[in-house]
């Protein structure tokens, strides 16, 4: 494992935090759009050997984590005119807190994971639990469809972290699949944010309660 | 071969959304459904599948879902032409071609034995489905379609990291790290079991979610309530059986690395919880349509319960998923005509089913009657071979459980249906123009033929295809 890794994983980290505390919606996608990078970055970093496919996985995830997917997002809120505030269910101070005592117990958790010798020491397990349960956080205290997005893509981080121990047991072709569907996927959420805006004029799911017993 | 089961259904998507006429393009659904079912027949018959150095491959467990997916949705495939004729109102161009996108995406899912593949297919479902349950364009199915693609997505997600951590879990012993499944079974002695074990909760999580076990279940009723009855049928029995399939190929790991007994006991408390879930949502459901959706959340809870006793009850569930399959095919056809015919699917509004609709009435009569277990239908086979499974077995408790809750469903079920079929049909619902025709009955009268030939008399290719698949899942140490 490189060692700029783990201050990489740092960066990462601090950007869960922006996206729990702040208030405004572009803060949240920029910071999102800056973990996309970082985690780009860190597909380069987890090779021993750089070659081609490298490169262009790096590159698709860089292009579609870091711009396409957070262009995505701004069209989406500059489209649906909406008051731009992230409208949390819970503060943005319990969030903090959450989040905090969510990395504390990632790193406790993954503390008791047996860990393959060479990867001991390293941030990798820690940082993809802690980001995990940070777009699990986002998801649920949120009220925006936006937001709940944004959440998704969190998780999805976390979990592409934790890849990066699998470099080789991923082949490219799958691993370039999992990005296509994770982009129809962010496409197809869309379309449907726009269709909520233009149905109910809000992009909140509080709106979206009529389906009960 | 393997490559093509994929490609022709792809192919006569893309051809759907390219032709221009309205009209024609839903017969295309059923013909890239024949093709598809041509295809599997070959598949079936001649020699051994694989493509891709072992990618894709075709074993017994895999021909059973494979053979069973294509008789589904070529039947509901026969629907399509005329449900779409009477929505005449509605674009289908979408719908045509997601329909046999999702058919590709699951013959994917079936014949991959990559593990990260797998999962490509898996979430390639979900992104074609959600357009299917947005038919209606209205604020209803705009919810229930967020709420089935954030929830699927979130769950399959899960399943990424599962498989993830089940590639580690090989790793960690110094071995290499792979995906492959067979690989996997070779390697699973020396497997790191926390890992492991990691990795099989995070996988019944996630593919439970497609699935729709409890807890995770609540996009199900939503869904299902929604979508078309014919989207409904190819959810409740193709989707989740591609998801169950792909929580038995863990489960065929965690047997190879003698972890049996772990992978057990969760599943039989998964499948109680879900079905005693679905038993409370079922009493007093006013929706028929959510009705039904609880009872897939019941039947896939039986599913994964025999899966977790073992012994005979693997032959069970596995006869479960053909006949639950074909049963849901009744219904869900059946409730989607009631449904055209009043316009309603509240039983405050729809009383006298019979009476204004003869047979697509009696269709949701009869299956009811099969899906909760009357015989001579299909599950009454399925459900009595889980029960003595569970008696042989030694597990009393559990099969006790399972008679009551099986009990207390029928009651609650058969409050909603009898509702909905006696009395007097409103005089608005007698003025709708809906009557049944030939294009939307004979598919039904087609399913339910199935489940009365799987209730009498098992065609011996098909008995040992069962076996096999069953051999091929307790076996393989």
């Amino acid at each position: 494992m490189n060692q700029l890794l783990d201050p990489i994983l740092v960066a990462v980290l601090l950007l869960n935090f922006v996206a729990l505390g702040a208030s405004q919606l572009r803060t949240v996608i920029h910071a999102l759009a800056l973990q996309g990078v970082l985690l780009g970055v860190t597909v380069v970093l987890a090779h021993s050997t750089v070659t081609v496919g490298v490169i262009l996985m790096a590159v698709a995830a860089i292009a579609l984590k870091g711009v396409v997917i957070p262009r995505m997002l701004f069209h989406a809120i500059r489209e649906v005119v909406i008051r731009r505030e992230v409208e949390p269910i819970i503060g943005f101070i319990s969030s903090l807190l959450l989040g905090g005592v969510g990395t504390a117990l990632a790193i406790l958790f993954s503390k008791t994971l047996p860990i393959a010798h060479e990867h001991i020491g390293s941030l990798v397990v820690p940082a993809s639990l802690s980001t995990v349960l940070t777009g699990f956080l986002i998801l649920t205290t949120r009220a925006k469809a936006i937001t709940q997005v944004v959440g998704y893509l969190v998780l999805e981080n976390g979990i592409f972290i934790f890849g990066l121990l699998l470099v080789e047991a991923m082949p490219f072709l799958v691993e370039l699949g999992v990005l296509l569907d994770l982009f129809v996927a962010i496409f197809i959420m869309g379309i449907i944010i726009h269709r909520i805006s233009q149905e109910f004029s809000t992009v909140s799911t509080r709106k979206l309660s009529a389906l009960k017993e | 071969m393997a490559w093509l089961l994929i490609v022709v259904p792809l192919l006569t998507a893309a051809a759907a959304a390219a032709v221009p006429s309205s009209r024609w393009r839903p017969w295309l659904v059923p013909l890239g459904g024949l093709a598809h079912l041509v295809l599997v027949g070959c598949a079936l018959a001649g020699a051994p599948v694989s493509a891709f150095s072992g990618w894709l491959s075709l074993d017994p467990l895999g021909k059973l879902v494979l053979m069973f997916v294509s008789v589904l949705f070529f039947l509901c495939a026969l629907y399509a032409p005329g449900y779409l004729a009477l929505r005449a109102d509605r674009p289908n161009r979408v719908f045509c071609a997601c329909l046999l996108a999702m058919l590709a995406m699951m013959t994917l899912v079936i014949l991959s034995h990559h593990l990260g593949l797998m999962w490509v297919g898996m979430e390639a479902t979900t992104l074609a489905t959600a357009p299917l349950l947005f038919f209606n364009h209205n604020p209803r199915s705009l919810e229930a379609t967020w709420k089935y693609l954030l929830i699927g997505s979130v769950g399959i997600a899960l399943a990424l990291l599962g498989s993830f951590f089940l590639a580690y879990s090989s790793l960690h012993e110094g071995l290499e790290s792979t995906l492959l499944f067979d690989d996997l079974v070779k390697l699973a002695p020396q497997l790191s079991r926390p890992w492991l074990h990691a990795a099989f909760v995070l996988l019944l999580v996630g593919y439970g979610t497609k699935m729709g076990l409890a807890p995770m279940h609540t996009w199900k009723p939503d869904a299902y309530g929604e979508a078309p009855g014919l989207v409904g049928a190819l959810l409740a029995g193709g989707v989740t059986s591609c998801a169950f399939l792909a929580i038995l190929r863990f489960y065929q790991i965690c047997r190879a690395a003698n972890e049996t007994a772990f992978a057990r006991e969760i599943m039989i408390f998964v499948g109680l919880l879900s079905m005693a879930v679905a038993a409370v949502f079922m009493v007093r459901q006013r929706d028929f349509k959510r009705m039904l959706a609880y009872s897939s959340v019941e039947h896939m809870g039986i599913l994964v319960l025999g899966i977790g006793i073992g012994g005979l009850a693997t032959f069970g569930a596995l006869l479960h998923l053909l006949t639950n399959g074909v049963t849901k095919g009744v219904l869900f056809l059946s409730a989607g005509n009631i449904h055209r015919a009043y316009g309603s699917k509240l039983t405050d509004d729809v009383r006298g089913a019979i009476r204004r609709l003869p047979v697509s009435g009696s269709l949701f009569l009869a299956g009811f009657l099969a899906i909760t277990g009357s015989p001579p239908g299909g599950p009454f086979i399925s459900e009595f071979t889980i029960l003595n499974g569970a008696i042989g077995e030694g597990k009393f408790v559990v099969a006790g459980l399972f008679l009551l809750l099986l009990a207390i469903v029928f009651v609650g079920m058969g409050a909603t249906v009898l509702r909905v079929v006696q009395g007097t049909p409103s005089p608005q619902a007698a003025a709708t123009t809906f009557q049944d025709r030939p294009q939307v009955v004979v598919p039904i009268l087609v399913f339910l033929g199935l489940v009365l030939l799987l209730g009498v008399y098992l065609p011996p290719p098909l008995e040992s295809m069962l076996r096999e698949a069953a051999a091929f899942l307790e076996g393989g140490r």
